[in-house]
């Protein structure tokens, strides 16, 4: 047993490569064979079928319609890709769309992280009346279907005179129970209380702590549950498409727009398409590794 | 409080002077971390209050959002559901009892939408969570440049459920085509996805299972990563195989991951809104032509917002709450026969 337990930190810092800190557990060390050459070649068929349709997309908004229609469909790039680009951004509005994303994909995610964060604290480090039923309650509600509350937001938000208005689509996805969650069970183990003890001792009220501790401590999962919910956020469908409408429209209603059928150059449909998601596969670029390391460490805890 | 004795031993501690200058030693001799005031003074009282009434505001952006646009909005649908209210004249709002449900019960859209919820989901779900328990696998192995694998795997869910749509639409189309341009090579004719009624579900559970395949595969892997090593050893020394060890080892330990993908599958599948809006093109809100993939999701919003009823749209959702439930129900108690059995 003494051997094991001397090798496995040195495994973990082999295979543990998305980097997570305050990671305790062992990784499997031993059962982690190496990969034969079929596994190599099943995972690139895999990672084939995963990234073709995307590069298809950008083939095809290199095209032009009447080349799309004809058999075979392109395989390779063609010359009309700004052409087409340009085209969507106009013809579709993408331009205000992607702005109006922007704005509300940040404030959604500034928000859920700092509310999370401060929800999490308190669920993980504090001791108040009632805690273990009011977590029990925010974990439940995740059940609930965003659905649910479709009818009667439409119906406030018109009276209010919000339709069509950002701030319609960002207040209801300002908070998030898996944000909470998740922020909780990383603070558990990446805060020692005994930190906040002593800011205590120093005399630090409880916003000091937050700003000087909690924060501080918390930064890494901040970063993971920031990009996540930005990503949510970008590609959320079914509010902003009741909520908005063409004249205000997010990236994916205008999208949506594009897809039922006022344009028919679908050349010009794909160039839509690829400008639609080129934001979020840069960010994957960048951090992709991180997001990859927070959907397993929120599906391990979670 | 048990701050007293320390300071009687500190009574020159004021408003004005900084509260770091207390020893550092009171830490250790104190273990609770209580600030070196007087109970009775201003600054003590304050102390009392924030230690008190910031659990509660920290929790309470969550819970004040949350209720303001989750839970009270729940039940106005419910009200609603029992009401005839029409996008036209949003202020005739009269009371219709159950006519909205018994309106809906009676509806061949709505068991159509049921029907196709049900098949849908189920052929998104099934090969989806399949090949994702078979990618985490491989990718548990020890491989050269295991990061880039997995962000290539999860690349798909970067995508919006619109882009993908509108991309796999083309792919899918019936002349020129991708899809059908590749079945010619292995001698199958071409079919058209939009308008048949199994092509099309096949179509929307293809995007499904193309966004979220590697999610999935991520979630199972993390699980895998965190089964103790002991196990395969001891399997090993008994004799089983990579396969044996597979299904004998790594499955029974994934058991309360693969319950849990199933429950987050099964609800994102009754919710499903967007492929089959994107996909049906012009007929979107119908789910096709003949409504062959129109899901409950979509059917809510056509009822909604393009029929404009809104009465009806809220019965619908209270119905696909209710369905949640019931499979939450029967989770339940498939979790706890699997409990028992073992």
């Amino acid at each position: 047993m003494t051997t094991t337990e001397l090798t496995a930190p040195q495994a973990e810092t082999k295979t543990t490569t998305d980097g997570r800190p305050g990671r305790r557990r062992v990784l499997g060390a031993g059962k982690q064979l190496h990969a034969g050459p079929v596994t190599y070649v099943v995972l690139t068929v895999f990672a084939l079928v995963s990234l073709a349709p995307l590069v298809w997309t950008a083939m095809a908004a290199s095209r032009n319609n009447e080349r799309l229609a004809q058999s075979p469909p392109p395989l390779w790039f063609g010359g009309n890709l700004f052409k087409n680009l340009e085209a969507a951004w106009e013809q579709a509005g993408l331009g205000t769309a992607m702005v109006n994303s922007t704005i509300v994909a940040g404030t959604i995610t500034v928000g859920t992280v700092v509310f999370s964060t401060l929800a999490g604290f308190a669920f993980a480090k504090l001791r108040f009346k009632f805690s273990g039923l009011l977590l029990l309650l925010t974990i439940g509600t995740m059940m609930i279907p965003p659905q649910l509350a479709v009818v009667p937001l439409y119906l406030w938000m018109s009276d209010l005179g919000w339709s069509n208005q950002l701030q319609t689509v960002i207040l209801p996805t300002l908070v998030s129970a898996f944000g909470t969650f998740f922020m909780r069970q990383y603070l558990l183990q990446a805060l020692p209380s005994e930190l906040i003890e002593a800011a205590r001792v120093d005399g630090a009220n409880s916003l000091r702590v937050v700003w000087h501790v909690v924060f501080p401590a918390a930064r890494p999962a901040m970063a993971v549950l920031g990009l996540l919910t930005f990503v949510m956020a970008w590609n959320d469908f079914l509010w902003p498409i009741i909520a908005l409408n063409q004249q205000e429209p997010t990236v994916q209603v205008a999208l949506n727009a594009l897809g039922t059928g006022y344009i028919p150059d679908q050349a010009v449909i794909m160039a839509g398409a690829l400008l639609g998601t080129l934001p979020l596969l840069i960010a994957f670029l960048l951090f992709g590794k991180q997001i990859v390391g927070g959907i397993m460490q929120g599906a391990i805890k979670g | 409080m048990t701050s007293s004795k320390q300071a009687l031993a500190h009574p020159a501690t004021s408003a004005d002077a900084a509260p770091g200058s207390q020893p550092g030693a009171a830490r250790g001799a104190q273990g609770r971390g209580t600030p070196p005031q007087d109970p009775g003074s201003w600054r003590s009282r304050m102390y009392r209050w924030d230690m008190k009434a910031s659990p509660y505001a920290f929790i309470a952006p969550f819970f004040i959002v949350f209720g303001a646009f989750g839970l009270v909005p729940l039940l106005y649908t419910a009200w609603y559901s029992l009401h005839n209210v029409q996008l036209s004249g949003l202020d005739h709002q009269t009371w219709a009892g159950l006519d909205n449900y018994k309106n809906l019960l009676s509806s061949e859209f709505f068991w159509n939408a049921l029907g196709n919820t049900f098949t849908i989901g189920v052929i998104s779900t099934v090969p989806q969570l399949l090949m994702a328990i078979g990618i985490a696998h491989l990718l548990n192995y020890r491989l050269r440049g295991s990061t880039v694998w997995r962000v290539v795997m999860l690349t798909p869910y970067a995508t919006s459920v619109a882009a993908a749509t509108l991309v796999f639409t083309l792919l899918y189309s019936w002349d020129g085509g991708m899809i059908n341009w590749l079945l010619h090579f292995v001698g199958v004719d071409p079919i058209n996805w939009r308008e048949s009624d199994w092509g099309g579900q096949f179509a929307v559970s293809s995007i499904v299972i193309w966004r979220w395949t590697g999610y999935n595969a991520l979630i199972y892997l993390a699980a895998m990563q965190a089964i103790p090593t002991d196990l395969y050893e001891s399997a090993a020394l008994d004799g089983a195989g990579r396969w044996q060890q597979f299904r004998h080892v790594t499955i029974p330990m994934l058991r309360p991951t693969i319950l849990f993908t199933v429950v987050v599958s099964t609800i994102g599948a009754t919710q499903l809104f967007g492929e089959p809006l994107l996909f049906g093109g012009v007929s979107g809100s119908k789910g096709g032509s003949a409504h062959q993939y129109q899901t409950l999701g979509l059917y809510m919003y056509d009822q909604g917002w393009n029929i404009g009823n809104l009465g009806k749209a809220s019965a619908i959702a209270w119905t696909m709450f209710l369905i949640l439930l019931i499979i939450a129900a029967i989770n339940l108690l498939i979790t706890r026969r699997l409990r028992k059995s073992q």
